[in-house]
């Protein structure tokens, strides 16, 4: 396809790029607003009402716990996990986790801050933690309010430095226990002495910042490792903040990428390793690449990610900035770019909530469903958090999960969502939600031949809904 | 004649046919047979890297336990706890004892310090490297399992949609490519809730130019059909797998090879293997998942009974870990690893591999387990002796396998 984008297709691929999915409000408002006023909008979401999606969230009571009480009020239950009876209420940390999943789903349907909530799981997957490991059950809640959300739609500085810091982080990385082999300071339970621990320091470099061929060598790593040592947790699932241990810190002279940093720099040593991988150029285009991966297509052009990077680096990391230099480029537009990305379980789910105005309430099983389609919450194990590549989400199994999603959703089968087909007006003005005059033949006549919900189902269950 | 054909005609008790030709019908039924019970490989891919000198731990290279001073394994002696001895040189983590009988009968064999060559201690760079079989170049497209496919393709007619299945939600590298490759999570809930949508929805899918979409959709309604000819033949195991994600998929590989339909390549997966922190030794963190693969294993070996005999399984992680233990009794990430080869054509009950030691000056890069054998000849070796797939240049391009063969299958 070389002609270019109709308005109408313009304004869809617009809102399937910038949010979790077009509802018809949304398309009116784009409409009204104008594409760039309204992305404007969405990049400053401070200025925009959310209380829909505030009340729902009103039920999550933990979400607004620290990670202290959390601790206190869901402590492992006696019996081991998984022994639990079927229809058995569930309890401890898992709450806590269930809750937290909860709350991405809702705000990805519901929240008027769409762009803000996809930047949020962009970073989430960036900067990812696994949720079931040890202490980072309790500690992924603030992880996600207090390191990922407020830093979503800011400076990338800031939230490296805020994951840097994270309980969670230093925990699922493992940096928290990370020390200089000669720090005098000897540890419970067996009175011995540690060591450095290079897993933060290398996925650091490798996925938060430099990127795997940026440039840095195994030296590197462990340079950086001794720069983070005392970088730590006060007790994990105790008190469970941050805070700087001088006692294992190792505090001789460091040399990496190239630079001196003196010895006896202290907790110093971490803040300007962060400062020097945030202003990297490495690290701008990297960061850029994966935008661009995000909102263009899956192998962008180097042209626009050296554009995007020159925007990083100019503005000392300004992410509205970088995603502006993305949005408003000619490739964002183009015929190549329309409907060139497959989307994410969460995208796919959420965009088929969002499109049949669905009404949803907390749900055990429209989490299952994501689980099932290989994206469940907050629990990506490796550091890499979820792929973001067309064919790591078409395996044959996934694409039965997305069919039966679809059936089973406009059927009202998944408890906790509710679709009211009568109100979604006549079947072609549905279609032209999805996939505005680009139909494929054989998806215009099968639609021909059936009516009513299963009308809704076909589309939804389509090649053409699963990309955005 | 060929083995099988005997095979059938001595078991259907109609040996004496074999003295003149036996009528066409019989042919085409031994055929039949005959292509429903191939070989069959296997690849269990052990993420977050093992660590391989505690899974097969070298007790009599002195340099080990100074190296190890909390997580260390005690050599053998009587007594729980304790390695288990293989060859008076090598012994096996005490987890993995439900494999010492295999190992014992002949039927599992072991590797060790082999893996890949390239120094890359990423995760996701090394595990890449491994499964699409180039290790230090990126840019491969496809996977080696499914270039294996592709070449066992040409060889043969009609093939089976089953012929290539991964037990995991997500295609992984190893087996993206050309050929056609199925994922499948479980056998049972393999079917569309609305069979009133499946011909409209196969149409779509099969019918779309969208390839990626088209591509996905053709494996499955072709392996949904296969399955639902065959479901109600599938036997049901009577042995118990070991709860969770790895023991549900060997199961379920149990039954695909049961039911012959036509399953050449299988591959699966076992997690947290990543033991950076508190490993643990004889008991702990790392012993729980030997447990979940010993045990996993040795019951999939009983559970194929005589069929084991076409099946060969190895395994893969994508480095080890650094020889000496670090300050959190727990290893970072390094190089040589372990493999295990299971099966019955494996020449097993040997430790194949040159030992490099673990003296400073023998390590690679000077703090890990160095390499003597590279991954990729001990899957030649399977592809070729296994499958008799003999155009290995193309399934590992640039590679040329030692010019000694390890000898494993025979």
């Amino acid at each position: 396809m070389s002609t270019p984008l109709t308005q109408e297709q313009k304004v869809i691929h617009f809102l399937n790029r910038t949010s979790f999915g077009p509802t018809r409000e949304d398309i009116q408002t784009a409409n009204r607003l104008g594409i760039q006023v309204y992305l404007e909008q969405q990049l400053r979401p401070e200025t925009i009402g959310d209380t829909v999606v505030e009340e729902k969230l009103a039920h999550l009571k933990t979400m607004r716990l620290s990670s202290r009480e959390l601790i206190e009020l869901y402590p492992l239950p006696k019996q081991p996990a998984g022994q639990e009876m079927m229809g058995q209420q569930m309890q401890g940390p898992r709450v806590v986790i269930l809750e937290l999943q909860q709350a991405r789903l809702l705000r990805a349907v519901y929240s008027q801050r769409q762009l803000y909530e996809v930047m949020v799981d962009f970073w989430s997957n960036h900067f990812n933690i696994f949720a079931a490991k040890g202490a980072d059950r309790w500690l992924t809640t603030s992880y996600d309010r207090d390191a990922i959300r407020p830093h979503a739609l800011g400076r990338f500085k800031d939230l490296l430095l805020a994951t840097a810091q994270s309980p969670a982080m230093l925990f699922y990385l493992d940096n928290w226990l990370s020390a200089s082999p000669n720090a005098a300071v000897k540890f419970a339970p067996n009175n011995r002495r540690r060591g450095i621990n290079e897993n933060y320091a290398r996925e650091l470099m490798e996925l938060h910042t430099l990127g795997v061929d940026g440039g840095y060598s195994q030296k590197d790593v462990q340079e950086v490792a001794r720069c983070f040592t005392g970088w730590t947790i006060r007790q994990p699932r105790g008190e469970g903040g941050f805070y700087f241990e001088p006692r294992i810190h190792d505090s001789g002279e460091k040399i990496l990428l190239g630079t001196r940093i003196p010895a006896g720099g202290g907790m110093e040593d971490g803040l300007r390793v962060i400062d020097l991988l945030a202003r990297h150029p490495s690290t701008a285009r990297f960061v850029s690449l994966k935008l661009a991966r995000r909102f263009i297509t899956d192998d962008p052009p180097p042209s626009l990610v050296n554009k995007a990077a020159e925007a990083f680096l100019r503005t000392g990391g300004d992410i509205p900035t970088v995603l502006r230099t993305l949005i408003e480029s000619p490739e964002f537009f183009s015929p190549e770019t329309f409907r060139a990305k497959v989307k994410k379980p969460l995208e796919f789910v959420a965009s088929a909530l969002r499109v049949t105005g669905a009404e949803v309430e907390l749900s055990h099983q429209l989490l299952r469903y994501l689980g099932r389609m290989g994206e469940p919450l907050f629990l990506a194990q490796p550091p890499t958090g979820y792929p973001d590549s067309g064919p790591s989400w078409t395996s044959p199994d996934m694409l039965l999960t997305r069919m039966n999603f679809a059936t089973d959703l406009v059927a009202n089968r998944i408890p906790g969502s509710r679709v009211k087909v009568d109100a979604l007006g006549d079947k072609a003005s549905f279609a032209r939600l999805i996939a505005p005059d680009a139909l494929a033949q054989a998806t215009r006549s099968a639609l021909a031949e059936t009516e009513g919900s299963q009308a809704v189902a076909l589309l939804l269950a389509a090649p053409e809904f699963q990309r955005r | 004649m060929n083995p099988s054909r005997r095979h059938f005609l001595k078991s259907t008790g109609l040996g004496f046919l074999a003295l003149g030709l036996p009528p066409a019908f019989l042919v085409r039924a031994a055929e039949a047979q005959q292509a429903g019970r191939g070989k069959v490989m296997v690849v269990v891919f052990q993420r977050g890297a093992m660590d391989g000198l505690n899974a097969v731990i070298p007790f009599k290279d002195p340099v080990y336990y100074s190296l190890r001073q909390s997580i260390a394994i005690a050599e053998p002696a009587s007594g729980e706890e304790r390695a288990i001895d293989l060859d008076g040189f090598y012994g096996l983590h005490p987890a993995l004892a439900p494999l010492k009988s295999i190992y014992d009968k002949g039927h599992l064999a072991i590797v060790h310090a082999a893996g890949s060559p390239d120094n890359s201690r990423s995760h996701f760079d090394a595990q890449d490297y491994m499964e699409i079989g180039t290790p230090g170049i990126k840019n491969t497209p496809d996977g080696w399992l499914n270039r294996t496919l592709s070449d066992l393709s040409e060889m043969k007619k009609g093939p089976s949609p089953f012929r290539g299945v991964a037990l995991t939600a997500q295609l992984p590298r190893i087996l993206a490519g050309a050929a056609p490759a199925l994922t499948l999570s479980s056998i049972d809930e393999f079917r569309l809730r609305s069979e009133a949508m499946a011909a409209t929805l196969q149409k779509l899918y099969t019918g779309t130019s969208d390839s990626l979409f088209r591509f996905g959709g053709e494996s499955l309604f072709a392996a949904m059909a296969k399955l639902r000819q065959v479901e109600s033949k599938i036997p049901v195991s009577a042995e118990r797998y070991p709860a969770g994600r790895f023991g549900t998929s060997l199961a379920q590989i149990a039954r695909l090879i049961k039911a012959n339909v036509g399953l050449e390549i299988a591959f699966t997966e076992i997690q947290g293997w990543d033991t950076h922190v508190n490993q643990g030794g004889a008991k702990g963190q790392m012993a729980n998942r030997l447990k979940d693969l010993a045990e996993g294993l040795a019951t999939f070996y009983r559970d194929l009974g005589d069929r084991i005999g076409d099946v060969v399984v190895i395994t893969l992680s994508e480095f080890g870990r650094t020889a000496r233990e670090n300050g959190n009794r727990g290893t970072d990430h390094g190089h040589g690893n372990v493999m295990f080869a299971l099966g019955g054509p494996v020449r097993g009950g040997k430790v194949y591999g040159r030992w490099p030691g673990l003296a400073p000056e023998l390590l690679y890069e000077g703090r890990d387990l160095d390499l003597t054998t590279d991954f990729r000849t001990v899957c030649s070796e399977v592809i070729s002796a296994h499958l008799g797939q003999k155009e290995l240049a193309k399934i590992f391009p640039n590679f040329r396998p030692a010019s000694q063969a390890l000898g494993l299958i025979g």
